[in-house]
């Protein structure tokens, strides 16, 4: 009567990946393949001290000891590491002086990605960094941040400007022997954003990067390294798309986070990779390591992420709560559609006493995708009077989909108490009814339920992403009932 | 404004209506009454475009148009209303948000602007005291926690607040207390109209000493057997189905 169910679905699930598009510019790219010689042609591209080549060749040497990690719940043909170039950058001629002599088609780019770096400057006062394939190409607000001692730009221009801070801290949340991922991302990094809030300063404005995948047979190895000296407070924006292409392509990132005493970092993800289309042809590979620790007496840290791209998904934002009193919070939304596959969660290491952690992760699963939360809590014998509470909730949209949930808690003193709580529901064809008998049409009435019903995540966002992320949780899941 | 004619609708294999005719003019107040599982849930469902069932013959016009052809939510957006026996909860998503929403889509409907965010909530306060619902409750989620009484008084109020020109009621007054009735009651009866028609369907007389119909129609396998006015409810009451069902049968033989 009302819908020819599969023309709808046919019409819905067409629609494109509306960040598809690729950009003609010129760019430096380095042969494919992975040896030393890669390693040292990247750090000689970006003139870097030996120790940070040093630095890179033993992360190569721990790389090529380990093996590719098997136990996530998800399947894909392991990718060819010397089929992939580590570096490509969009060809700029001379260093820029100002965003204004950026190259047109890059702000072409920038602009239907909606970074409109100009109205940024005056309308919404975050400060975005821009990093395309290898490097970053644009940091805005950078003078007016300088002023408040906060230090905001790519981690290249870091290891030049400020190599005693990286020098300190990188590797040191995140070690190269970590992971699989971690090691390789140690090895080849290429940029990410470098950020220092100094003691006592409150940043005034959302700090964000824009991470674009753009050239064919890159990886994108990103590294992010973010300090809150004593009494500071930031809030940090993560976005992330790429062009639409038929093979996969590798994002390995590593984000490392520090909390000092007393000091606050909140950091948002909104992942929109290139999922593949319908039939699992394309998209982005995710296996990105991401941990924060809180160092410090009552420092915290917040992760919060909305995850809807990616052909495969393996991330597991963590705390490390070290500082007495300190607290780690994770905030998820994982939307699988069509051959999608999802393994994410978070870990949530309790060492200081009287820490405090809170997760709240919300999968969705539609089509015949696979979405599995993975996590741990562990509270050391250390951590007296700790507290934990998860929550893990899976809401199926359709038969074929799976949700699946892995929670590992360790307690190793008595003064502890965690609280686990987990649902698993279907999306009910009561409550579409009920919203398209009030006059709302069927993506309307998708779009409300399954906001609602991660809405205690998205309620964590900055207003701006939170906008965002619901129109992106609408399109992702659009058509996707049965 | 509604003309059924000779509907059969069937859920999967099982034919539940099974010729039902029923004219409803602008102003006037239908009860559908009827032993269980004489169909009245369906009509309902089958009015508002549920799509588990299938309306295998029959027409069912309304204002000139044709239901049948619509989706669920333009039958709304025309001013099919149903307030359903069981309203569902939707967790997370505010009462006042998903109004907002409805009413924007109906408004968009007629060429109407939505409202301004004072008017709307005017709109809200004055509709809210017409079923007596706790400002509380229109800030909570749709449905979420609420009393079946809640529940029953919400369905009353959106309807209040979307306006439309034809209100089902689904067995409103099941679980409602004598208060709770009544409040239901002055509810519907203050947005009876000249233009606005309601189809009650009611297991009790009850009710319609509240909501007094123009006429009382019972249901039967599927089919209108007995129609009448506020008396036949009064008598059904007093006698049951049984008899309604002997003369059926006995025509039939």
């Amino acid at each position: 009567m009302a819908y020819e169910g599969d023309e709808l679905l046919d019409s819905l699930t067409s629609k494109e990946y509306e960040f598809g598009f690729t950009t003609n510019i010129a760019s430096d790219k380095a042969p494919a393949g992975l040896t030393e010689d890669t390693i040292r042609l990247i750090s000689h591209k970006k003139n870097e001290p030996s120790w940070l080549l040093e630095w890179r060749l033993e992360a190569f040497s721990i790389w090529q000891k380990m093996t590719e990690p098997e136990w996530a719940h998800v399947t894909y043909k392991k990718p060819d590491y010397q089929a992939i170039s580590y570096y490509s950058a969009p060809k700029a001629k001379v260093k820029l002086n100002s965003l204004d002599e950026l190259d047109p088609e890059l702000r072409k780019t920038m602009d239907k990605l909606g970074i409109s770096l100009e109205e940024q400057k005056r309308l919404s006062g975050v400060a975005v960094d821009f990093v395309m394939d290898s490097v970053s190409v644009a940091t805005s607000f950078k003078e007016k941040l300088g002023e408040l001692g906060i230090i905001f730009c790519s981690i290249s221009d870091a290891v030049q400007e400020h190599p005693e801070l990286v020098k300190k801290y990188l590797g040191s949340i995140v070690p190269r022997t970590d992971n699989f991922f971690a090691a390789l991302n140690s090895a080849v990094f290429t940029d990410g954003s470098f950020c220092y809030i100094p003691k006592g300063v409150k940043c005034p404005m959302e700090l964000s990067t824009y991470f674009r995948i753009n050239e064919a047979g890159t990886g994108q190895f990103e590294r992010t390294l973010l300090i809150a000296d004593e009494g500071s407070y930031v809030s940090y924006l993560e976005g992330c798309t790429a062009p639409q292409r038929d093979e996969n392509q590798l994002h390995a990132a590593v984000v490392e986070l520090i909390a000092l005493e007393n000091a606050e970092i909140k950091y948002s993800t909104v992942q929109n990779w290139y999922p593949g289309d319908k039939n699992g042809k394309g998209g982005i590979f995710n296996f990105v390591t991401k941990r924060g620790l809180c160092d410090g007496y009552k420092s915290k840290i917040s992760w919060t992420q909305v995850e809807t791209g990616s052909a495969i998904t393996w991330k597991y934002p963590s705390c490390i709560l070290k500082g007495d009193y300190s607290v780690g919070e994770f905030y998820s939304v994982a939307v699988t559609n069509n051959v999608q596959q999802a393994d994410t969660g978070t870990k949530m290491i309790h060492i200081g006493k009287h820490t405090k952690s809170t997760i709240i992760s919300k999968g969705i699963s539609s089509g015949h995708s696979q979405n599995s939360y993975r996590g741990l809590v562990q509270i050391n014998k250390s951590a007296e009077n700790s507290r934990n509470f998860s929550q893990c909730d899976s809401l199926l949209m359709t038969d074929t989909s799976g949700a699946h949930t892995f929670p590992y808690i360790e307690v190793k003193n008595k003064t502890s108490k965690v609280e686990h709580e987990a649902t698993t529901s279907k999306i009910g064809e009561d409550q579409i009814f009920y919203c398209l008998q009030r006059g709302l049409d069927m993506e309307q009435a998708i779009s409300l339920i399954v906001n609602g019903y991660a809405k205690e995540v998205l309620n964590q966002l900055p207003m701006e992403f939170a906008v965002e992320a619901q129109k992106l949780l609408a399109i992702s899941l659009e058509g996707s009932v049965g | 404004m509604l003309i059924i004619d000779n509907i059969h609708a069937r859920i999967e294999e099982k034919e539940i209506l099974q010729g039902l005719s029923l004219t409803v003019k602008p102003g006037e107040v239908h009860a559908i009454m009827g032993p269980n599982g004489s169909g009245k849930s369906t009509l309902a469902a089958v009015l508002a475009g549920k799509s588990d069932y299938e309306v295998t013959e029959g027409s069912i016009l309304f204002n000139g148009k044709d239901l049948l052809d619509m989706a669920p939510e333009e039958r709304a957006r025309e001013g099919v209303f149903l307030a359903f026996q069981y309203p569902v909860e939707i967790p997370g998503v505010s009462n006042m948000n998903f109004l907002k929403a409805a009413l924007t889509e109906i408004r968009k409907h007629q060429g109407l602007e939505p409202l301004s965010a004072k008017d709307f909530l005017k709109k809200v306060s004055e509709k809210s005291k017409l079923v007596e619902l706790d400002g509380q409750l229109t800030n909570r989620s749709v449905n979420e926690g609420f009393s079946g009484g809640e529940k029953k008084r919400n369905e009353v109020f959106q309807m209040a607040m979307l306006e439309p020109t034809l209100g089902i009621l689904d067995e409103t007054d099941s679980g409602l207390d004598i208060d709770a009735l009544r409040i239901v009651a002055n509810g519907v009866n203050a947005m009876r109209s000249p233009e606005r028609s309601f189809v009650v369907i009611t297991h009790y007389q009850r009710l319609l000493d509240f909501i007094v119909p123009d006429f009382v129609h019972v249901l039967y396998k599927g089919r209108i057997v007995k129609s009448g006015t506020k008396e036949l409810a009064l008598e059904l009451e007093e006698r049951g189905y049984d008899w309604i069902k002997d003369e059926v049968e006995s025509v039939k033989a």
